[in-house]
């Protein structure tokens, strides 16, 4: 973000940081970083090597692409070869669907290559232009993501509705964070001594939406930004929560994240839809986790229009990207890793989308143990 | 299901281009293993006369006319900077033109004049063309085709293979403005930003280079598709060596690292038309940047990184908080995200 | 999970705000937050602006690790 530091203070800083943690971290202590984003900065500013032995920090489950299920993102590919014009972000274009044949499996890219009518957006609203565009054809947005981005479809939709777009629907696969923090904490075999909040996520749902994680559980929880010192300044909050025997919500994302979140993004989000259950890839079937049409808003309803089938689909033969969203294993343990599941062959969503934890381990995780060394 | 097809993801210039290569195009075209895949191809030469260097390079783009450039100006850019690549001064082109029907003769008029006052900027000439018209609908107003040919001024000259450990790398100026320029100009994509293309024919630049450095200039690379981070990995692999760059030496400007945090991109992996990356043998590394910033094209040259002998094939960058990490070869296509 | 950037709104129109992300500039729609004006410093995500921020706020990442750098007692 802002470059106003100077590159000795950077150095500087981390240095301490360094030193900091090694003297606090006087326990093994298994953090997650819930948040894609999160994982993904982490590997770009090389954050891992600064900690110590024995703070691990683990990716979870917070990559909208990644959580998607294999049977949600063949009904897209399907979709987008029924003639429809899907409009989709850009991270969904080269997550794999399902092939049962061994063959290489379809995605967005590959059916637009074959003459779909794909079209890569960085806003819902787009979808809303192209439907107007094009009055004789079905529009679809491909809803994917989390409380950060279902308000903005929610948006797009009342806007579609104001201006009355009659060929504009939305395949809502969009999930919620807490539901699926929950799940993860009572899954057996995750033991978790802190969560890294994600930052974006709580600019809508608000710091206080982990407070029921911290009575309930007693896992001590941090909200952080994205820049190196906010990932430093969240991770030192955990470290010391743990080492203080405490549990509560530290927001160390202040200049963007209230107690109460954003009231209004809540109230439009759920003026459109309301929770629903739904299916995570790695974490099952969770209740209220996900987000479903309000009866009002039907009409908008992409699978409830063009009778779209969301199969349960196995996940791809090889592929662990359940257990790494859990926290379970590391990327780096899943036999796919590196051959054949490379970020230009993935073979599962973890590898494709440059936030899902396999993508971000093998971009910036491979470094042989010698010039693991820092200068400061 | 799926038959295999070409997608968008095969002309980034990252992994899946390579793969093209290796699985379909070499072993078909060069079953012997003798190319190298450098920018151009050196064509032997009678004993005591120079080297000739050839290339080809075909040129889509969207809009025709950008800020700081057109695809006239690129094509011709693209093939003399690819010969200047291997030390060879550009001196004749060819040219092939797929016009679509429907093409305003004077936007014709206009990408041709371009191309005309780039050629005199670098002192060379067409001395062979074609045109061919498809249907409209069937091209993107134009597509281009160059070939070019130069005579070698440096033995041996510049190869992605010549990397050394001590090598100094040194580049010409800010990445990434070209291929912002480009998406900004598409307009599509909802953003603009004040980014100018950095096309422009680099000989004059790489002549003063070679003057300094001679053959202590062992690799020159242009960083177009697939940006720094494609060409630095190149050169790690055909040289079997590690490379190593400091985000701190690397100049970004603000417009690139706006359009870059807003659509999730990483200016390492954006396009270039107008940079020479440069590896020098650590005793005329001074020269060269020296040469280098008495150039137009040239004063925001840097030293921004070395070459080192462990991880070989892998490109490494120090980070502004002295961590190290990883810089992949980029898979493909570059597609705006959202997470 | 989510991509958003600090704008700083240089102009609206009805609900749509123009804004600037370093040297580039944005469109951003302005239903998702209460009360954004000229001047505002905003993250925008997906189009929308989904909060608003204190501009110094906005500036203040070094002085953040500064204090996380900082502070040696737990």
């Amino acid at each position: 973000m802002t470059r106003a530091s100077t590159d000795g203070q950077r150095v500087l800083a981390a240095h301490r940081f360094r030193q900091m943690l090694a003297e606090l971290v006087d326990r093994p202590i298994r953090l997650m970083e819930v948040c894609g984003t999160h994982s993904q900065a982490i590997g770009r500013f090389g954050l891992r090597q600064l900690l110590p032995a024995d703070l691990r920090l683990l990716s979870g489950p917070g990559c909208p692409v990644c959580v998607t299920t294999p049977g949600e993102i063949s009904a897209m590919i399907a979709l987008a070869t029924s003639g429809v014009i899907v409009c989709t972000f850009g991270d969904m274009m080269r997550v794999p669907g399902h092939t049962d044949n061994g063959s290489a499996p379809p995605t967005l890219s590959l059916a637009k290559a074959q003459g779909a009518d794909v079209r890569v957006v960085y806003s819902p609203l787009q979808a809303v232009e192209i439907a107007q565009a094009h009055p004789d054809r079905e529009v679809v947005f491909l809803g994917v993501g989390f409380e950060t981005t279902a308000p903005a479809v929610a948006a797009a939709v009342l806007s579609a509705a104001r201006q009355r777009v009659p060929n504009l629907s939305v395949f809502a696969a969009h999930k919620l964070v807490p539901p699926a923090l929950v799940a993860l904490l009572q899954s057996p075999g995750v033991a978790l001594d802190g969560l890294l909040c994600p930052g974006h996520v709580s600019t809508i749902i608000g710091a206080q939406a982990y407070a029921p994680l911290v009575q309930q559980y007693g896992i001590p929880c941090a909200v952080a930004g994205f820049a190196p010192g906010e990932i430093m300044a969240g991770i030192l909050s955990l470290v010391r929560q743990v080492r203080a025997g405490e549990a509560r919500v530290d927001n160390d994302y202040a200049r963007a994240v209230r107690p109460e979140g954003n009231p209004l993004a809540l109230r439009t989000m759920y003026e459109v839809f309301r929770p629903a259950d739904t299916t995570w890839r790695g974490l099952g079937t969770i209740a209220d986790s996900g987000l479903a049409f309000r009866e009002a808003y039907r009409g908008f309803d992409a699978v409830a229009r063009h009778g779209v089938e969301v199969a349960v689909l196995p996940e791809p033969p090889g592929c662990c990207c359940g257990a790494v969203l859990r926290g379970a294993i590391s990327p780096r343990d899943c036999p796919s890793f590196g051959d054949p599941c490379r970020p230009e062959s993935p073979v599962g969503p973890c590898m494709v989308s440059s936030e899902g934890s396999c993508a971000a381990e093998w971009r910036y995780g491979q470094l042989a143990p010698e010039v693991r060394e820092v200068t400061a | 299901m799926a038959e295999p097809v070409v997608t968008l993801a095969h002309g980034g210039g990252g992994a899946s281009t390579r793969q093209l290569l290796r699985d379909i195009l070499l072993p078909l075209l060069d079953p012997a293993h003798a190319l190298h895949l450098e920018d151009a191809a050196l064509l032997p030469a009678a004993a005591g006369s120079p080297a000739w260097a050839i290339t080809t390079d075909g040129f889509t783009v969207r809009p025709l006319f950008f800020p700081g450039g057109d695809i006239g100006k690129l094509a011709v850019c693209g093939t003399v900077n690819d010969l200047a690549m291997r030390g060879a001064r550009p001196e004749v082109l060819t040219v092939s033109m797929v016009l679509e029907e429907g093409l305003p003769l004077g936007t014709l008029e206009r990408v041709v004049a371009s191309m005309r006052a780039t050629l005199d900027a670098v002192g060379a000439v067409v001395v062979a063309g074609d045109t061919k018209v498809v249907e409209r609908g069937r091209g993107d107003g134009m597509f281009l085709s160059m070939s070019g040919l130069g005579k070698v001024q440096v033995s041996p000259p510049p190869a992605a293979f010549r990397a050394q450990p001590g090598d100094q790398v040194l580049i010409n100026g800010p990445i990434g403005d070209h291929g912002i320029a480009v998406l900004a100009a598409r307009e599509n994509l909802g953003f603009s930003v004040a980014v100018e293309s950095d096309c422009a024919p680099l000989w004059s630049l790489v002549e003063t280079m070679l003057s300094a450095g001679g053959p202590d200039v062992h690799v020159l690379r242009d960083p177009t598709r697939g940006g720094l981070a494609a060409a630095l990995n190149e050169i790690a692999a055909d040289s079997r060596v590690g490379v190593i760059i400091r985000e701190a030496d690397l100049t970004v400007t603000a417009g690139v690292r706006g359009a870059c945090d807003l659509l999730g991109f990483d200016p390492l992996t954006i396009a270039n038309e107008g940079k020479v990356v440069a590896f020098v043998a650590p005793r005329q590394a001074t020269a060269v940047l020296e040469a280098m910033r008495a150039h137009p094209l040239g004063r925001g040259s840097a030293v921004i990184g070395e070459v080192i002998t462990d991880s070989p094939g892998r490109v490494l960058l120090e980070t502004d908080l002295g961590t190290r990490r990883l810089v992949d070869m980029p898979g493909g296509e570059l597609l705006p995200r959202i997470c | 999970m989510c991509l958003a950037v600090p704008a700083l709104i240089t102009e609206i129109t009805d609900q749509q705000a123009l804004c600037q992300v370093g040297e580039a500039t944005i469109r951003a729609r302005l239903d998702l937050v209460e009360e954004a004006a000229v001047g505002d410093y905003v993250l925008v995500h997906a189009g929308y602006a989904i909060n608003r921020l204190e501009e110094t706020d906005a500036l203040e990442i070094l002085s953040l690790m500064e204090e996380a750098a900082g502070l040696d007692k737990g």
